[in-house]
């Protein structure tokens, strides 16, 4: 075989003009566009809404402008009653969230570090749970009457399971992998509670807090509207009686605006104290 | 040019590290600062399965020990007993005491089990235990993170780190302590090949450096024998085979001597079968 192999054929180099690759991303937003893109739906509402009105499509008396919602709500602003209303029904608020929401938290921690304290409490609790609290109306008016202490009974009702579910669970689900990390490192039990358990629940524990204000709102305003001589549900019924719907609108849109404004100081804490968790990093 | 760039980029934190921190190189300092293991008729049972079935060892002070074995061998529960992670059904188990260093053994997991929330520095810290209070807890924790070469994530969330660099915290935080006695539980198990031949690499050289006890738990030979300085293998809870490894460090992988050992090793662990099962479809 002296014979020469044949040169295998070497593919023609053709040259491949690669055209610049712009990256798949769309251009992302200017930073003032983007904090404003959630805003401009509810504004196109209000536009057409106004509107609507002005041009006679919708009957002043079964829904006012958001002019005249804004016109009812400086009139109340000037004699004091908005404030007045706002003022009492956020505190209310605030008290029935911490006193229902720190004995979930305590119990939740308490349940979900000991299995002892579960088998006590825990089926008491999750009967209980299944009552729906505002199905307790009746009864507490007759136990409370119409005073503050029927609103914060409802309230801290409502707010006390969902922080409990989740703060027992959150404890519940720390990594056993971790815990016993820090064991093997020689953590004492507070400890081990600070820098691992507590931190590793509170993911779950904010999902129940964010929760549990969506109940409060709920609460509050069913219990103000039924069982109340001020605040702002007891605002909305008083205008009904007189058929002042604007301020009827006024006080949902308040509703709308206070759950708003609790809901995103809860994702600021969020951000604060989840900074670490891969969900919450800055890209 | 560039194969030289690479091979001083690569042995940097290596380096570094046994200038600033461990600088007792020799056997017999090793001897000094490693601490010697004794277990006599160690059983351990879960209900009424016996795991370990009467082990007697002895690891002299500073040895690099591997324990090799098939899954569910008992190799783990070992690990754990010796960390004191377990408490021993029967039999003991002395670590003997010398000296005024760390006493508590150090382990280290497959996962590195670092603390999502807290920063990679403040990972290594926890590694101090008690003496995280002390006001150069700080210093020493980033000259450990640095002996690793991870010094530029100190303040870094672990999310944000490869599963090699996580492995490698997790090292500064067993090694911060300057254990006598450190044990591993499979720590490279699962790591890409590549990673784990560096990983390995950083080892021995802390090792060699620290002079600890090292017990290293694998199901990987060809590790064991690139690492220790003994290899025992674990059978159904009782120790079938025990061997020294005596050749030069740093070992070439891939050498005869390596090979031969290993095949001898693996005849053992994977038993002949009388009759293969026909494949047939």
């Amino acid at each position: 075989m002296t014979d020469r192999a044949e040169p295998i054929p070497r593919p023609q180099r053709t040259s491949l003009r690669v055209p610049d690759l712009k990256p798949l991303q769309p251009k992302s937003l200017q930073p003032w566009l983007a904090r404003l893109t959630p805003w401009l739906l509810p504004l196109a509402i209000l536009v057409v809404w106004q509107a609507a009105s002005r041009l006679g499509f919708i009957a002043a008396n079964v829904l006012p402008a958001p002019s005249d919602v804004l016109a009812a709500g400086w009139r109340l602003t000037l004699n004091g009653q908005l404030a007045e209303n706002i003022g009492v029904s956020f505190k209310r608020a605030i008290s029935g969230f911490l006193l229902g929401g720190s004995l979930a938290f305590a119990l939740g921690l308490f349940n979900g570090l000991s299995k002892t304290s579960e088998r006590v409490t825990d089926t008491t609790i999750q009967m209980v749970r299944n009552i729906p609290n505002l199905a307790l109306i009746p009864l507490v008016i007759l136990w409370f009457g119409i005073e503050e202490e029927a609103k914060l009974f409802l309230t801290s009702l409502g707010v006390f399971f969902p922080i409990y579910i989740n703060t027992f669970h959150g404890v519940r689900t720390v990594d056993s992998q971790l815990v016993e990390m820090g064991r093997s490192y020689g953590m004492s039990n507070l400890e081990l509670f600070r820098r691992v358990i507590l931190p590793g629940a509170l993911p779950s524990i904010f999902v129940g807090v964010r929760y549990a204000l969506g109940i409060m709102w709920l609460t509050l305003i069913v219990a103000e509207t039924i069982a109340a001589n001020s605040g702002i549900g007891y605002m909305a019924m008083n205008a009904r009686e007189f058929m002042l719907v604007d301020v009827v609108v006024l006080a949902i849109v308040i509703y709308a605006a206070l759950g708003k404004l609790a809901d995103s100081v809860v994702r600021l804490l969020e951000r604060l104290c989840l900074s670490w968790h891969p969900a919450f990093q800055k890209h | 040019m560039t194969t030289a760039t690479l091979a001083t980029t690569t042995s940097a934190p290596g380096a570094r590290l046994f200038e600033a921190l461990f600088e007792d190189q020799s056997a017999k300092a090793r001897a000094a600062r490693g601490q010697p293991i004794a277990i006599r008729g160690l059983k351990k049972r879960f209900g009424e399965l016996e795991v370990l079935r009467g082990i007697d060892l002895d690891v002299p002070a500073g040895q690099f020990l591997a324990i090799v074995g098939r899954s569910g061998c008992g190799k783990s529960t070992l690990l754990r007993i010796l960390a004191g992670l377990d408490k021993p059904s029967e039999g003991t188990l002395s670590l003997s005491q010398a000296g005024t260093a760390s006493a508590t053994p150090r382990i280290m997991f497959q996962e590195p089990r670092l603390l999502p929330w807290a920063r990679v520095l403040s990972n290594v810290e926890v590694g101090l235990g008690a003496e995280r209070k002390l006001p150069e807890a700080e210093e020493r924790a980033f000259q450990t993170l640095r002996a690793v070469g991870l010094e530029a994530k100190a303040q870094q969330w672990p999310a944000l780190l490869s599963g090699g660099q996580r492995q490698r915290v997790a090292l500064a935080r067993a090694l911060v302590s300057r254990p006598r006695v450190l044990a591993l539980d499979e720590p490279l198990g699962a790591l890409d090949a590549l990673t784990r031949i560096e990983m390995q690499g950083l080892l021995e050289r802390v090792w060699l450096a620290q002079g600890f006890t090292a017990i290293l738990v694998t199901h990987d030979v060809s590790e064991a024998l690139t690492l220790a300085d003994r290899v025992v293998m674990i059978d159904e809870g009782r120790i079938t085979l025990d061997i020294a490894v005596d050749l030069p460090r740093p070992r070439r992988r891939g050498s005869v001597d390596l090979a031969l050992l290993e095949e001898r090793i693996l005849k053992d662990l994977i038993p002949e079968d009388a009759n293969p099962p026909e494949y047939a479809i």
